[in-house]
């Protein structure tokens, strides 16, 4: 509250300065840029980092400087905070960018691979924030573990199995049109695991793509790992949140309307049953009794 | 035949004719047989494909040692976990070894691993089988299917390791009758068990309790994922009764299960330490030995029952007590993963491409300078750390050889008691022979003839010597001026080393 007063300060002095944009600001703005480039370095660790954030905050010149030179990288500002630092991330065809053919080399020729590593993402994220409170919470902090979303997604997929039987639905797949296999069909066909010669997770298995989307984030400063337990255990950062709510759950969810799918709730949590008569009749391997679509 | 002239012709009670199948409908009933034989399938393949393996291996059935495995599995499937890959095929070599006892131990167990290998399909990336079949669709169109199943599936168990489980598929195709109520027809085989027992008829009581523990595997697993589910979110399962009532006849469940199993289990073990037979003996020892399982699995699934209400009230203190907030609206569970499995692959994929184009953050891109490059290419590669760190030189001070006998009496000893293994030899005279040599050696000599009246008959045979000393006493009085006691008679035996190599392994 108090920072927006002392910002309208240097507000009206402001014209003059940015007439005069020196070499050094200019350097400032892009050092700052590039320490948002860095997103496992936290600004509490390095002092240079820290003074740069105040002076983005209290500088509007200087905020307009760094978030042009982070535009014209082909970045996208996502939040500049004491918590968050820095939060930029890549705008869409940003040499910065991931792609998922440099992600994972299968991924770029087999389209059931390419799902099972975006569909990890999405479920690590589904993990980490299971409730939309949680999602909108700046102070929440998200735990997940990489068996835990395989068996998340593994039930979720089994409630479809299920619910298809019990239609009497054919769901395997036309041999000629593999296209137009459900997709939960492709995770749950994949194993969750696999021994391996060296001890080592197997990498096609849904474990395995999952444990690496997670080591992947933590690479982008959006997990830290706090154990092994359970194949890895994780926690979420701020910039996961920022990047999760205001970036990639947008996106997709747009993608989603585009194809006339339109998911209807009332803002508040879908992990509920449906009804009392329904998932509770805990038959064998009935697993989450979530309520979907 | 299907020229529209012919068809014309055809009168319109026999149009119905050349369609094999009528609908859907009848034609599900034939792709869930076709189903249920493609499961059969990975075991026959077994027993076609062995000749392609290196080595003449038609003698083992190979489609037997594949159901033993998948018996064993379903069996030392753990609450929390599976089987053990090693133990597996530990457990499965003594068969293997029958099928063919003239072979080499090594083969049986390559066998062993083949067979578990191949019932996991280790060689697809989705560890799993497809069988292919076609059905007509509603409108008389003929679809060819896929269909993927597996029969042991890798499961990750604690500490990164990998346990083996049987799928439901496996399951069905070894019990054809499994799908029925657990509890009743745990109790029905429970009932049977203890009429078994009681008349005496230990043959029929192992396979019922064998089929008493399946039931108990199943149910630990139903419970396992119920208790999962209360997990997630506390408002996605009905705390106020479902599951209350769940737990509480799980626990009731537990308790008489418990008790039951107990009863059974003096039963058996009064009929272990009763029976004057031999097999009747070994048969309700092994008896009480799945009884006994059958309780540690109860036990295991009553800490886990209650363990669940104290999980249940903290989540409520964090997920319904924190202060409400405006929430963003975006719920991922709702409203972007369960939209997208139901999808067909080619959406999904659109779905889940733009969540991870904009979700995996970024990556500064590496750019490689000319003269970097040279460095890199001619930088010698690091050696990899084996080894790990180097141990510093150990400060190592000499002790005082205080041993009562020298190296050199031990090796006189030991050639004097190098006996042939046809002519055994007295005590008396192995000491006057060991005295004319060296007034020390007698005592040593002694005490190793002592030992051997109590042979390392265990060690010998774990290390598979092929000979070892003994003495025996025949009653006959040691005449010497030192030592008193019986004249022993030391001699050497010797061990059928190669059998017993064979034995070890199957021991294992």
């Amino acid at each position: 509250m108090t920072e927006h007063v002392d910002a309208s300060e240097p507000e009206a002095d402001a014209t003059p300065a940015t007439a005069a944009v020196t070499p050094a600001d200019a350097a400032d703005a892009a050092r700052l840029v590039a320490f948002g480039l860095q997103p496992k370095l936290l600004p509490a660790r390095d002092q240079e980092y820290a003074d740069l954030l105040r002076r983005y905050r209290e500088d509007p010149p200087f905020a307009r400087l760094a978030d042009a030179v982070a535009a014209g990288l082909g970045l996208v500002v996502l939040e500049v905070s004491p918590r968050a630092g820095m939060a930029v991330t890549a705008a869409e065809d940003s040499v910065f960018a991931v792609r998922m053919g440099g992600y994972a080399r299968r991924a770029a020729t087999d389209t059931g691979d390419r799902f099972l590593h975006g569909l990890a993402h999405l479920a690590v994220a589904a993990m980490a924030y299971p409730r939309p409170e949680d999602l909108a919470d700046d102070g929440y902090i998200g735990r997940v573990t990489v068996n835990g979303v395989d068996a998340f997604v593994r039930q979720a997929c089994r409630r479809l199995e299920e619910r298809a039987e019990e239609q009497g639905e054919n769901t395997d797949p036309a041999t000629d049109a593999p296209g137009l296999e459900a997709a939960w069909r492709i995770w749950a066909r994949r194993s969750s695991t696999g021994a391996t010669k060296d001890a080592r997770r197997l990498p096609g298995s849904t474990t395995g793509i999952v444990g690496k989307a997670a080591a992947f984030l933590t690479e982008s400063g959006f997990l830290q790992r706090t154990g092994d337990d359970n194949g890895g255990t994780y926690r979420t950062t701020a910039r996961y949140q920022l990047q999760v709510r205001d970036m990639a759950g947008s996106a997709a969810m747009a993608e989603l309307l585009d194809l006339g799918i339109v998911p209807v709730t009332d803002g508040t949590a879908t992990l509920l049953p449906a009804d009392e008569t329904d998932d509770l009749e805990l038959v064998a391997d009935a697993g989450l009794p979530f309520h979907g679509s | 035949m299907t020229s529209p002239a012919s068809t014309d012709s055809v009168p319109p009670q026999l149009s119905a004719g050349p369609r094999p199948a009528p609908g859907p409908a009848a034609d599900e009933g034939l792709a869930r047989r076709l189903r249920a034989l493609a499961c059969t399938a990975p075991l026959h393949d077994l027993d076609a494909r062995k000749a392609n393996l290196a080595g003449e291996y038609s003698v083992y059935g190979m489609a037997e040692v594949a159901l033993a495995a998948i018996d064993l599995v379903t069996l030392n499937m753990d609450f929390d976990t599976g089987a053990d890959h090693d133990q597996i095929v530990a457990r499965l070599v003594p068969r293997v070894a029958a099928q063919a006892p003239a072979r080499p131990a090594a083969e049986h167990e390559r066998v062993a691993r083949w067979v578990l290998e191949n019932l996991i399909n280790v060689g697809s990336v989705d560890r799993g089988f497809r069988a292919v079949y076609g059905t007509f669709g509603p409108d008389g169109t003929y679809v060819r299917r896929d269909y993927d199943f597996k029969l042991l599936e890798e499961v990750p168990g604690p500490g990164g390791t990998v346990y083996l489980r049987t799928t439901d598929e496996a399951v069905n195709v070894l019990v054809g009758a499994l799908d029925t109520d657990v509890t009743s027809a745990q109790i029905a085989a429970e009932v049977k068990l203890e009429v078994l027992i009681s008349r005496g008829r230990l043959a029929d009581a192992q396979l019922a309790a064998e089929q008493a523990r399946y039931r108990t595997v199943q149910y630990s697993e139903t419970l396992r994922k119920a208790l999962d589910a209360t997990r997630r979110n506390v408002r996605a399962v009905d705390w106020l009764t479902a599951v209350p009532d769940m737990i509480a006849e799980a626990l009731e469940h537990v308790a008489d299960r418990y008790r039951h199993e107990n009863a059974i289990l003096t039963n058996i073990r009064k009929a272990r330490d009763e029976s004057e037979e031999p097999e009747h003996k070994r048969r309700a020892a092994e008896l009480v030995d799945i009884v006994k399982d059958c309780i540690r699995r109860h036990t295991q699934l009553q800490s886990r029952l209650l363990e669940a209400g104290p999980l249940f009230r903290a989540e409520q203190d964090r997920q319904a007590f924190g202060t409400p907030l405006t929430t963003s609206g975006l719920d991922l569970y709702g409203h972007l993963v369960a939209p997208v499995l139901p999808l067909p692959l080619e959406q999904g994929l659109r779905v889940t491409d733009a969540f991870f184009a904009r979700g995996t953050g970024l990556r500064t891109p590496v750019s490689v300078r000319v003269g970097d490059l040279v460095d890199i290419l001619l930088t010698p590669p690091v050696e990899r750390e084996h080894l790990g760190a180097e141990m510093p030189e150990p400060d190592l001070i000499a002790t005082p050889d205080d041993s009562r006998f020298s190296e050199e009496q031990l090796a006189a000893a030991m050639e004097l008691l190098d006996l042939p293994h046809d002519a055994p030899r007295r005590l008396s005279g192995l000491l006057a022979d060991a005295r004319a040599q060296d007034p020390d050696l007698p005592y040593l000599v002694a005490l190793l003839a002592v030992h051997a009246a109590s042979p390392p008959v265990g060690t010998a045979y774990r290390q598979g010597e092929p000979k070892l000393l003994f003495a025996v006493d025949d009653g006959t009085e040691l005449d010497d001026p030192e030592f008193g006691g019986a004249d022993l008679i030391v001699g050497t035996a010797l061990l059928d080393a190669a059998g017993m190599a064979a034995d070890r392994t199957e021991a294992a």
